[in-house]
């Protein structure tokens, strides 16, 4: 074989390799951001963190109790959006596939799960925090349930498509209407399926910082009520990583692992979620 | 006949199929008018700066709150320059991910690479962003920022001295930040391309990366075109980890060590310290730029990954 | 004579299509079919693929109208009832007419007992003792209680091809129809099944008129008291299946029975 051949080798092995190379590079902000969280978080963590309110700026101590509670009210709020909305809507366009309000929502769902997350901050304040003169955690709900709508409503659509034909076919034949035949035979069906995507879409929202920095806008203290600025943990994190105070620096790094921690748990139940659906082919 | 004892409940009634067709429908149409919803209400708030400034809004440089001037061309061009540099990092690096993790691995590891990948996706943009300010900041301004000045120097590119915060950085997070999309979707459309069209060029005697070049890669081309179109988008769009790197100084200057400003950046600082009206509609102005470049950018990211064998890779009916 | 199914089914009716005519949008797929199917007795639809025997099928439930673009016209008479009649809810049909599919379809989240009595659940039948006691007699008269008498919580999709298919017969029976519609019920099925389905015919035709659809000849000599031969959308030749098999009228059926197409 001529040169010619021994290049084409050459080339075949070095192009392996870079492959291999670019896939190694892409791992490894993974592992080092793994890493330091790991390191620097688990050395901020204690007690304190997990039941004090923050301390006064420039001392040390505090915690960020109020960051984790409000972050878990917003993400309630924003699931009593998105998830009504978001499962119905999935069914609609799964069982109405070709109707012009199907084409239609689904292109701007899809559209709307690029839009970057602090347009849709800006929109919740105009909608809810301007007229109210107030931030509020109802406002950083909604404008993370508006971002919780397109994901859960695709997701479902996907999983409702493929419940097979017999399935419902059979339901029909007994005489069940076709409403009913949806809602207690299809949607059970694929019930751990719409779970999943439910759970994925949460974990994502969970984790925003930009949406709420004019919406909930943050608080020192505990909040009274909905209608007040909420903590969150993403904006904590924020909040203490550009200040300048050594202590802050490492209670990001703590409030860090802890929503990192958040995100995979969901993550992971998300998974467990999809292991159980029933094989729909 | 025996007649049944059981006697079944009454058959169930039929009037509940349009009402719940309707709700459904309702839900669905839930979407779209959000979309219009957010297109007037950004517009309404931004018209005090629509009216004022008008398209001079996009070619002025000067963003000074206290005299009411305001330009984003700065915010346009560090938007704009950070996310072509992400580009230029993150689509050799992730399609090389792609074609290895679709042509190259062995079976057993393709689904544990492909997690850690998705992880990368799952971790949110602050904690990059942390990470971005305590790590890769003070590495940039230690160790690369002196390497690219000692072999580059002479180019503008590389003037000044690396402070560690600035375009490079901004650049270098937000390729972190996208290059999971390249790979997951990239992944997934080379992936669907027909066995026969590799089969086809092995069968001529092509070597595996000759079969990945004139096989693969032009049959999955407008989907990977669609996934770079979609990292693009959420380039634009990203704050967080950008704000946290980019030194936020409105300043349009050539060298990548320069502080810059992005559009995101910009709102995400200033918004709650915006002290008159019109500077917060000139913000809203603003947000409604980059709303409406978004929207075009996903809607022919959409379109063309569409046009492949696209969706998740499960059985069809 | 009673089977085991009499304690389930309050009554049972005859069928009748006059002029039937079905359209897939513009595919003409029955034309003009009449035809008396008795009470209590087998009644088999036998002809090639494409035939339009099971679209027949499916407009005495009025299942076919389901399909988009699907349009039905003529009469079918449940007893002396037109199910097309104006006014007439199609749900309410097909709990009157149940049917069975080619291919077992048991609901996957579904245990073998709340399978066998979704029909009733569904309809909001609340009371367990009802409820156990109708499982128990749909099973006994699907054959299928000694087999699953003891693990009637295990899921329904747990079970072997032959067996889901009898849960279908089942849960059909469970809410009582006044017929049972069988379409090509054993063709999935091994011959072992298939022998047990036919039996399974025979037998609940002592109580509930049965309406089968197959494209087994042999089949439709065994399991039947009368067949309609089908042919293009049309009713070609329709008897007694003794005389249809041995002294078939049309030349067309004796084509068909003797092996020369289809």
């Amino acid at each position: 074989m001529g040169i010619r051949y021994q290049v084409r080798r050459a080339t075949n092995a070095v192009m392996a390799a870079v492959t291999l190379v670019c896939t190694v590079v892409v791992l490894v902000p993974l592992f080092l951001i793994l890493g330091f969280l790991a390191r620097m978080g688990l050395s901020a963590l204690n007690w304190d963190f997990f039941t004090q309110l923050p301390g006064a700026a420039g001392e040390p101590g505090g915690g960020m109790a109020n960051a984790i509670v409000g972050t878990l009210v917003l993400v309630a709020l924003a699931a009593a959006i998105g998830i009504p909305v978001g499962v119905l809507g999935g069914t609609y366009l799964s069982e109405y596939r070709a109707s012009r309000l199907s084409t239609a929502a689904r292109f701007t769902a899809d559209v709307m799960n690029g839009i970057p997350s602090i347009v849709m901050g800006l929109f919740a304040y105009v909608l809810l925090v301007l007229p109210m003169r107030r931030f509020s955690a109802l406002a950083g709900g909604v404008a993370l349930g508006v971002m919780l709508i397109p994901t859960v409503m695709r997701t479902t659509e996907e999983i409702v498509r493929l419940v097979p034909q017999s399935v419902r076919e059979a339901s029909l034949a007994l005489g069940i209407p076709q409403w009913k035949t949806m809602v207690r035979v299809v949607m059970p069906t694929a019930a751990a399926g719409i779970v999943t995507g439910i759970m994925v879409g949460v974990a994502r929202v969970a984790g925003e910082t930009a949406p709420l920095l004019f919406t909930a806008f943050g608080n020192r203290f505990w909040s009274r009520d909905l209608l007040q600025p909420i903590a969150a943990l993403p904006l904590q994190i924020f909040a203490y990583a550009i200040s300048p105070f050594e202590d802050w620096h490492r209670q990001a790094w703590a409030g860090a692992l802890v929503l990192v921690a958040l995100v995979l748990l969901v993550n992971v139940a998300a998974r467990y979620a999809a292991g159980r659906q029933v094989k729909l082919h | 006949m025996v007649v049944a004892e059981h006697g079944a409940a009454a058959p169930p009634a039929r009037t509940g199929d349009r009402p719940f067709q309707l709700l459904l429908a309702v839900m669905a149409a839930a979407v779209p008018v959000i979309i219009g919803a957010m297109l007037i209400a950004l517009i309404a708030a931004a018209w005090p700066a629509i009216q004022r400034f008008g398209g001079a809004f996009f070619v002025t440089s000067t963003w000074d709150p206290v005299r009411h001037e305001f330009g984003v061309l700065p915010f346009v061009y560090g938007t704009l320059v950070s996310s072509a540099l992400a580009l230029v990092i993150a689509v050799p690096l992730g399609l090389g991910v792609a074609i290895y993790l679709s042509e190259l691995v062995p079976g057993r590891l393709r689904a544990p690479i492909g997690f850690f990948v998705e992880l990368l996706a799952a971790i949110p943009s602050v904690v990059i962003g942390l990470w971005g300010i305590f790590v890769l900041v003070p590495w940039v301004r230690g160790t690369l920022g002196p390497a690219l000045r000692s072999a580059f120097g002479v180019l503008p590119l590389f003037s000044g001295p690396p402070l560690g915060i600035g375009m490079l950085t901004a650049g270098l997070i937000l390729a972190v930040m996208i290059v999971p999309f390249i790979v997951a979707v990239s992944t997934e459309v080379m992936r669907a391309v027909p066995r026969a069209q590799r089969e086809a060029a092995l069968a001529l005697g092509a070597t595996g990366w000759e079969t990945t070049r004139t096989a693969v890669l032009p049959y999955a081309r407008s989907g990977i075109i669609g996934a770079i179109f979609l990292a693009l988008a959420r380039a634009l769009g990203e704050t967080m980890a950008v704000t946290m790197v980019i030194g936020n100084v409105p300043q349009i200057k050539a060298s990548l060590f320069a502080p810059a400003y992005t559009i995101p950046a910009v709102i995400a600082n200033e918004f709650t310290e915006a002290t008159s009206d019109l500077y917060v509609a000139a913000l809203i102005y603003a947000g409604l730029v980059l709303f409406v470049v978004t929207v075009i950018v996903n809607a022919l990211a959409r379109l063309l990954v569409s046009r492949v064998a696209a969706g998740p890779a499960q059985i069809r009916e | 004579m009673e089977g085991r199914t009499a304690v389930l089914i309050d009554r049972t009716l005859g069928i009748r299509a006059e002029q039937v005519h079905a359209w897939f949008d513009r595919l003409h797929a029955l034309r003009g079919i009449t035809m008396t199917i008795p009470e209590r007795k087998v009644t088999a639809v036998i002809g090639p693929s494409g035939c339009g025997k099971s679209t027949f099928l499916r407009c005495l439930n009025r299942m076919h109208e389901l399909v988009p673009g699907a349009r039905v016209e003529g009469r079918i008479l449940l007893g002396d009832e037109d199910v097309y009649g104006p006014g007439v809810d199609p749900v309410l049909v097909r709990r009157r007419v149940g049917m069975v599919f080619q291919k077992a379809n048991p609901f996957p989240t579904m245990s073998i007992f709340d399978n066998v009595c979704a029909g009733l659940t569904l309809a909001g039948e609340r009371s367990r003792r009802r409820l156990e006691t109708v499982v128990e007699q749909s099973l006994r008269a699907a054959a299928l209680w000694d087999e699953v008498k003891d693990r009637l919580q295990k899921p329904g999709t747990s079970l072997s091809g032959g067996q889901q298919q009898r849960l279908c017969i089942a849960r059909a029976l469970a809410v009582s129809p006044e017929v049972l519609l069988m379409d090509e019920p054993a063709s999935a099925l091994d011959p072992a099944s298939t022998l047990r389905i036919e039996e399974l015919a025979r037998e609940l035709a002592k109580d509930i008129t049965i309406v089968i659809v197959t494209h087994n000849m042999q089949q439709a000599a065994r399991v039947s008291d009368l067949t309609g031969f089908f042919l293009d959308g049309e009713l070609i030749e329709f008897g007694s299946t003794n005389e249809l098999f041995t002294k078939p009228q049309d030349r067309r059926t004796e084509d068909y029975i003797t092996g020369r197409f289809g």
